[in-house]
């Protein structure tokens, strides 16, 4: 493999008196996945947002195929192949499950029947089809977040941004989206996935990133992190085990 | 241009900057408890000017005097309409909540122009009236006990807000509506409070200026234009700050019809309106 | 279901055109194209404010702006108004850029706070400029009467139908707009600011989109207007009531939907009519508290306005997109 997709360098993130990264690290080569991890607080979210241009790093560099990225705006992140889900899901709930995914691939088919087209195809992929017409508030939230995660897949993007996917999901709907997550990598988009439910992460991570207080405390794949006693430690017992919802 | 103009003007700025404060304070009040932007502001003040005007034409009462009467009344008011038509919509889209406050403003000057007809209307005596002198300057007894009753009842509800066990949950509603209501705090009480002092403000400020202005039913414009830009001004929901920039305001209103042109007042303040959310969104006091 | 609400349409749109032929008292017929007007302004409005959610209070600003804008060119330069209705929509253009530019960064509350702002400056910058006529506003000459003078004086036919083409072409442009990319992404932009920057669309770019059509088609309104009533002033053209009653229209009836401002206007205008007759003569304030009245209860029981009431049961306004071909 060539140059890495995606070189993040010592980002640093103030808000005013709190720090919420100090001097995180990484990179990520096309399809690879990437777990990140930590406890509530650990400014998973905040590497997040630098990631996808909703502020600025106040330090630290984001190169994205070797171009400096850090502080442009989300948008032209996202026309540089980046696409994001939210935490909390922001579907557009005036829209159908089909025009939702058709905002994303309008991204880069303009033309409605073109966008159209991608978007049926888009929710073929992730087996939403079915609900295609349905107005999108009427789905039952694993869907909402599957339908999300279907636009963002939608603009067409090198490098995937997932932000706990898994939460709130039954054990069966987060095996499906386990697997969901897999044909992505197939298809040779990397993701960086925050996540909390380990089952979720743990089989599918092709390398684990944990940050706690802001700052990375182990790297690596996802059998040594199970194992590092710091990892546990942050923890406080938690381990490879959900945390309950 | 002598230093006695430009002190007398600028004095009456402050004057006329205090009781546009207070009306400022009543909505910036709201506006920090329940993220509602109330429209009708103006209304409670024109419906305080008119319990003045009618206490004083029916009864022959000072509004000095009725004030404390004033002040329950819109007290009342603006806890009735928290009741019968905010509440509804608490949680609604902020188009509604728009619509709503919107619509009230509408609804309250088409009422006051219904009773009351459009007819300016004037307190024609009152016991404030004449004239007081200030180092060497004249000023009207009416805006300066204004001013001072504007003060005072700042005063009152910095007290109130910081020194009362009702003042400190309020203010706690306004931080956090969830961790307040987790300590046992119900929110519906202290919205409905915080309209009734909303109200009040703005109903004592009405009071207090029908001792000298003009009273009719769209006299709530002028000032909720004022009271906007000041909120804005000194950040959405800080009360400290929307009395600060009504002393602000009030003097680069009065200087500047003074130096400039009356007729422009307003559009030199809507343009400070418009440069300040343009350059700082969240206002000189407000949080981001 | 298409083919109903097409017969139903087409239906509408041949009473539309036959009314005036058959209801030939001139009452009726100002009634209508008081109706006309109205549903053009609303729907104008309704770009920015229903589809775009930028709620504006200032809007009136526009209206003037292309009443003024063609009235000037007439009177001082001789230009045809209908030249001056273009020359109008250009301007008000401008101005909702120049509004928009400073004014897009606010959210919701504020951004309505801006645009009521900045529509008082409007009228009292206007109010105070002999240039523009001052308080006292312009008379336009009859001097110049048929087709290209745009003033019609042995019948109100040809405004009618003008007002007519108007409001349809105001239509076919908000259908148009929703029909493309910039119909979807307004409404991403209305429904999920951030979701819709993730997505790599614009916020000021397509906010401004809507600007642009709302404002320079509320002034081409404002040019009609003036040509109709042959006077305008600050008061009749730039005053926040015309804006509180340009948005009222679109949010009574329907706010985001393409024929809510008809409806919105049809029984605004037939509310004010009849509070005329039964109240006698607006100066009571009783238009004000019925529009008040119907804003709270909008606001409190059917935000979607009265198109709210048929959403249920009427097929959409947008028909689901088809898309090209079969991928195997």
């Amino acid at each position: 493999m060539s140059a890495p997709l995606l070189e993040v360098e010592g980002l640093t993130k103030r808000f005013g008196g709190l720090t919420a990264n100090e001097d995180v690290s990484f990179t990520l080569r096309e399809g690879e996945i990437m777990g990140l991890i930590g406890p509530n607080g650990a400014g998973k979210t905040t590497v997040f947002n630098s990631l996808a241009g909703f502020f600025p790093p106040t330090s630290g560099t984001i190169r994205l195929d070797g171009a400096l990225v850090g502080g442009l705006p989300p948008e032209a992140i996202a026309a540089r192949g980046v696409a994001r889900t939210f935490q909390i899901v922001r579907i557009f709930r005036s829209m159908t499950v089909l025009e939702n995914v058709m905002v994303g691939a309008m991204l880069h088919h303009r033309a409605v029947p073109a966008a159209a087209t991608i978007a049926l195809d888009t929710l073929r992929f992730t087996g939403l089809e079915r609900r295609a017409h349905d107005p999108a508030g009427q789905l039952t939230v694993a869907e909402q977040k599957r339908l999300e995660l279907t636009r963002a897949l939608a603009t067409e993007p090198r490098l995937l941004l997932l932000d706990e996917v898994m939460a709130g999901l039954t054990a069966s709907e987060i095996q499906e989206a386990v697997e969901l997550v897999k044909r992505i990598r197939a298809r040779g988009i990397a993701c960086v996935v925050v996540e909390h439910v380990m089952e979720g992460i743990m089989p599918i991570a092709d390398r684990m990133l944990v940050l706690e207080n802001g700052r990375k405390i182990a790297e690596g794949p996802p059998a040594a992190i199970a194992a590092d006693p710091v990892v546990i430690r942050a923890y406080l017992g938690e381990g490879y085990i959900a945390s309950g919802h | 241009m002598t230093v006695e103009l430009l002190l007398q003007t600028l004095l009456s700025g402050i004057l006329v900057g205090l009781v546009y404060a207070l009306v400022a304070i009543g909505l910036t009040l709201i506006f920090g408890v329940m993220d509602i932007v109330n429209f009708a502001h103006g209304e409670f003040l024109m419906f305080g000017m008119y319990a003045a005007f009618w206490g004083f034409a029916l009864w022959g009462l000072d509004p000095i005097f009725t004030l404390p009467l004033t002040t329950l009344m819109l007290f009342a008011v603006g806890v009735a309409v928290y009741k019968l038509v905010i509440r509804r919509i608490t949680d609604a889209p902020m188009l509604s909540q728009i619509f709503a406050t919107f619509g009230l403003m509408i609804l309250f000057r088409g009422l006051a122009q219904y009773m009351w007809k459009p007819d300016f209307r004037s307190v024609d005596h009152t016991v404030v009236a004449g004239k007081v002198a200030f180092l060497g300057l004249q000023f009207g007894l009416p805006q300066v006990v204004a001013a001072a009753g504007a003060v005072a009842t700042t005063a009152a509800l910095w007290w109130f807000l910081r020194f009362t066990r009702l003042g400190a949950a309020l203010e706690a509603t306004a931080a956090d509506k969830e961790a307040a209501a987790l300590m046992g705090i119900d929110a519906q009480k202290m919205f409905a409070l915080a309209w009734g002092i909303g109200a009040a403000c703005a109903g004592v400020a009405g009071a207090l200026l029908s001792t000298y202005y003009p009273i009719f039913p769209e006299v709530g414009s002028t000032f909720i234009l004022v009271a906007f830009v000041l909120v804005a001004l000194g950040g959405f929901g800080s009360v400290p700050g929307a009395f600060w920039a009504g002393i602000l305001v009030g003097v680069v209103e009065v200087m500047g019809g003074f130096l400039w042109d009356p007729a422009y007042k307003m559009v030199l303040v809507l343009s400070l309106y418009l440069v300040v959310v343009w350059f700082r969104p969240q206002g000189l006091m407000g949080k981001a | 279901m298409r083919r109903a609400s097409s017969a139903l349409g087409f239906a509408a749109l041949a009473s539309a055109v036959a009314f005036p032929l058959l209801a030939t008292q001139v009452t009726w017929q100002n009634t209508a194209i008081l109706m006309l007007m109205t549903a053009q302004m609303g729907v104008a409005w309704n770009i920015l404010g229903g589809y775009a959610g930028q709620v504006s209070l200032g809007h009136a600003a526009f209206f003037g702006a292309g009443a003024y804008v063609s009235t000037l060119l007439t009177i001082k330069l001789g230009i045809s108004p209908w030249l001056g209705m273009g020359a109008g929509a250009v301007v008000a253009a401008g101005l909702g850029v120049l509004i928009g530019w400073p004014c897009f960064r606010l959210k919701g509350h504020y951004f309505a706070m801006a645009t009521i702002a900045v529509g008082e400056i409007v009228q009292t910058v206007v109010n105070g400029s002999e240039l523009l006529g001052g308080a006292v506003g312009f008379t336009l000459p009859m001097a110049e009467t048929g087709f290209w003078g745009f003033v019609f004086n042995r019948s109100k036919l040809p405004y009618y139908y003008i007002a007519l083409g108007l409001l349809l072409a105001t239509v076919l442009v908000n259908w148009l707009v929703n029909r493309s990319h910039v119909g979807y992404y307004l409404r991403a932009i209305k429904d999920e600011p951030d979701a819709a920057r993730s997505l790599g669309v614009s916020l000021t770019r397509y906010k401004m989109i809507a600007m642009v059509l709302s404002a320079g088609l509320t002034a081409m309104g404002g040019t009609l207007y003036a040509q109709k009533e042959l006077f305008i002033d600050p008061g009749s053209t730039l005053s926040t009531s015309l804006s509180i009653k340009i948005a009222l229209v679109a949010i009574l009836g329907g706010a985001g939907t393409l024929w809510g401002p008809v409806l919105g206007a049809v029984v605004l205008t037939a509310i004010e009519e009849a509070s005329r007759i039964a109240f006698g003569g607006t100066g009571r304030g009783t238009d004000l508290v019925v529009y008040g009245l119907l804003l709270v209860l909008i606001a409190v029981f059917q935000p979607a306005g009265i198109a709210g009431f048929f959403q249920k049961h009427a097929p959409r306004a947008v028909p689901p997109p088809e898309p090209e071909g079969e991928f195997p």
